[in-house]
């Protein structure tokens, strides 16, 4: 077994994923047999391999350095506003964190 | 039956006043209505934009002024690409009622170039499917066959262009959803290198992976779309300014002469047989073109879909952690703040999303990061290392799109990885960073489509494009 039902509920927590009883031994099941698959790397010796870790070639790269920090007006709060659940314009308001 | 419009058919009736583009958009609208309940291919329409798109259209005729290289051409959206005013929900009940603040650039250069914004189609959930049955709205019917999937993620912009709702269409393509779906459903299907079309506005899934591209009836009209699409955006700064080449001139170029590598190991295990040999005949056809068939080896090929399953989990874990009812979307209370976040996401994510997010959050943990995720990173750098050493042989790469034809709805929904293992052939050139498209390559039992994939380097969208032009034109769909 590669992934027991506690892995599971300590990446679940480290997602803030409320999973059911049945999703979560549905899912340890599946990505477990997921992971097993994964293990074919293991085939292939990789010790003087670079990682791939960007897609784009240094010569393709579009912003071979940063732009200029421009500051330009921006006026579209209201209406991003509009898509809160909970909005307490200009704020978005969450439950309370802090206790007095 | 309806008119099969093209984007120079549309130009030539509108120029003539055959048709006008209001005319045109509302027998498309109708289409829609005759349709759309059988194949779910749409989520939602955007009329209002589109008829008032479609009058700014008809006042340029009426005025004699020059046309827009798109004018009133009805396309339709991938519901994971933002569009202004009109909801955009990734097929997730988490944005059920998501209205974006702006367009996506891609959008934005479509409507400029003239196009008419149809509306938002079905797509697996944050585009993470094979089938378009991750959609929390429902799957979307194959119009080619209805008892089966169009495939995915882009289910819904495929059925759409393939049933004639839409002339043309965007997808995104993670790991082969623009050019599994079109090969599913019989349309040229383009997936645009790594940094070539804007991703601004794209609701993001896994961010080295993530394209847009075009879906439209034939390769002409996929290289007309390219043309307005591609091309360096400063609000992505993954967009190059590597020059867009002129891909309907790229196209019309004879391939006589041209290597076309064949890699044997796309031809292995698991293959349909009937598949073989449809794709067996499209390289014969290559062959007549005068095209110099070579075999190539692409030894990292078997590694790819576990490749793909870290990176894309991975990335997404993180993209989607966003999602927390703040700010956007579905928020369902809890007793805290962090209560809140977690019965939000549980109960606005579907099964796949929760899977690929405990999955990715996984390989990203402490302990496991090197195991999986860097390992993962260094066999995709021998992946990337295969194209480019096939491209120093050959100019250009041609396998199939899929190894099965599109599959019953409801025959895979309970085994991830067997839906996963289905995407060998499209993922690993998600993980290069290059060009491929999928191209119409006969019908099995003559109703069931398979498509012919063919990469090209980076930035060699024209070069697949010609290929894709010659190959159609010399009846590669009729095999």
């Amino acid at each position: 077994m590669k992934i027991s039902r506690e892995d599971v509920l300590r990446v679940a927590d480290l997602a803030y994923l409320d999973l059911s009883e049945s999703e979560l031994e549905t899912y340890r099941k599946q990505i477990d047999e997921i992971l097993e698959y994964i293990d074919k790397l293991n085939e292939l010796d990789t010790t003087n391999v670079e990682p791939m870790a960007q897609v784009l070639a240094d010569d393709q790269a579009a912003d071979a350095t940063l732009r200029e920090d421009i500051v330009v007006p921006c006026g579209v709060a209201t209406e991003i506003l509009t898509q809160a659940p909970d909005p307490e314009p200009p704020y978005f308001r969450v439950p309370k964190v802090i206790e007095r | 039956m309806a008119e099969n419009w093209t984007i120079p058919g549309v130009r030539e009736a509108l120029t003539s006043k055959r048709i006008s583009a209001r005319e045109l958009a509302g027998d498309y609208y109708k289409r829609i209505g005759a349709r759309n309940a059988e194949l779910n291919a749409y989520l939602a329409l955007s009329q209002d934009r589109a008829l008032a798109q479609a009058d700014r259209v008809d006042a340029l005729v009426a005025a004699g002024k020059p046309l827009p290289p798109l004018a009133g051409v009805p396309v339709a959206i991938k519901d994971v690409i933002s569009t202004r005013g009109v909801t955009t929900t990734c097929g997730s009940k988490i944005l059920e009622n998501y209205v974006p603040p702006y367009d996506a650039t891609a959008v934005e250069r479509l409507e400029a170039a003239g196009a008419v914004i149809l509306g938002k189609t079905n797509c697996d959930e944050f585009a993470m499917g094979s089938s378009n049955e991750n959609s929390a709205y429902g799957a979307v019917r194959n119009p080619e066959s209805p008892g089966r999937v169009p495939g995915g993620s882009s289910g819904g912009s495929a059925a759409a262009v393939a049933a004639g709702l839409a002339l043309a269409a965007l997808g995104t393509d993670t790991g082969g959803s623009i050019r599994q779906p079109g090969s599913f459903c019989g349309i040229p299907a383009m997936m645009p290198s790594y940094g070539r079309v804007s991703r601004y506005g794209l609701i993001a899934f896994a961010s080295s992976l993530d394209r847009i591209g075009p879906f439209a009836r034939n390769v002409h009209d996929v290289a007309a779309v390219m043309q307005i699409i591609a091309g360096r955006d400063a609000n992505d700064s993954t967009s190059t300014t590597a020059p867009v080449p002129d891909y309907l001139a790229e196209s019309e170029k004879p391939v006589k002469g041209l290597r076309v590598g064949i890699p044997k190991e796309y031809f292995g295990a698991g293959m349909d047989p009937e598949v073989r040999k449809k794709i067996e005949a499209g390289i014969d056809v290559l062959r007549k073109l005068g095209c110099e068939i070579r075999e190539i080896r692409m030894p990292h090929t078997d590694y790819a879909i576990a490749v793909y399953y870290i990176i894309a989990t991975a990335e997404a874990s993180s993209n989607l952690a966003r999602y927390d009812g703040v700010r956007y979307g579905l928020r369902v209370d809890g007793d805290s703040l962090l209560g809140m976040y977690r019965k939000t996401r549980g109960a606005g994510f579907g099964a796949e999303v929760k899977r690929r997010i405990v999955l990715g959050t996984y390989v990203l943990s402490a302990g496991y990061y090197d195991a999986y995720y860097l390992k993962g990173q260094k066999v995709r750098a021998l992946i990337a290392q295969d194209f480019r050493e096939g491209f120093t042989k050959v100019d250009a790469i041609v396998t199939p799109t899929s190894p099965v034809p599109a599959f019953k709805l409801g025959e895979r929904t309970d085994d991830p990885l067997q839906m996963y293992l289905a995407d060998i052939y499209t993922v690993t050139g998600s993980l290069a960073g290059v060009t491929g498209i999928s191209v119409p390559c006969g019908k099995i039992s003559g109703k069931l489509p398979v498509g012919l994939q063919i990469f090209g380097p980076p930035f060699g969208e024209g070069r697949v494009l010609q290929l894709a032009q010659a190959f159609e034109q010399a009846g590669g769909a009729a095999l």
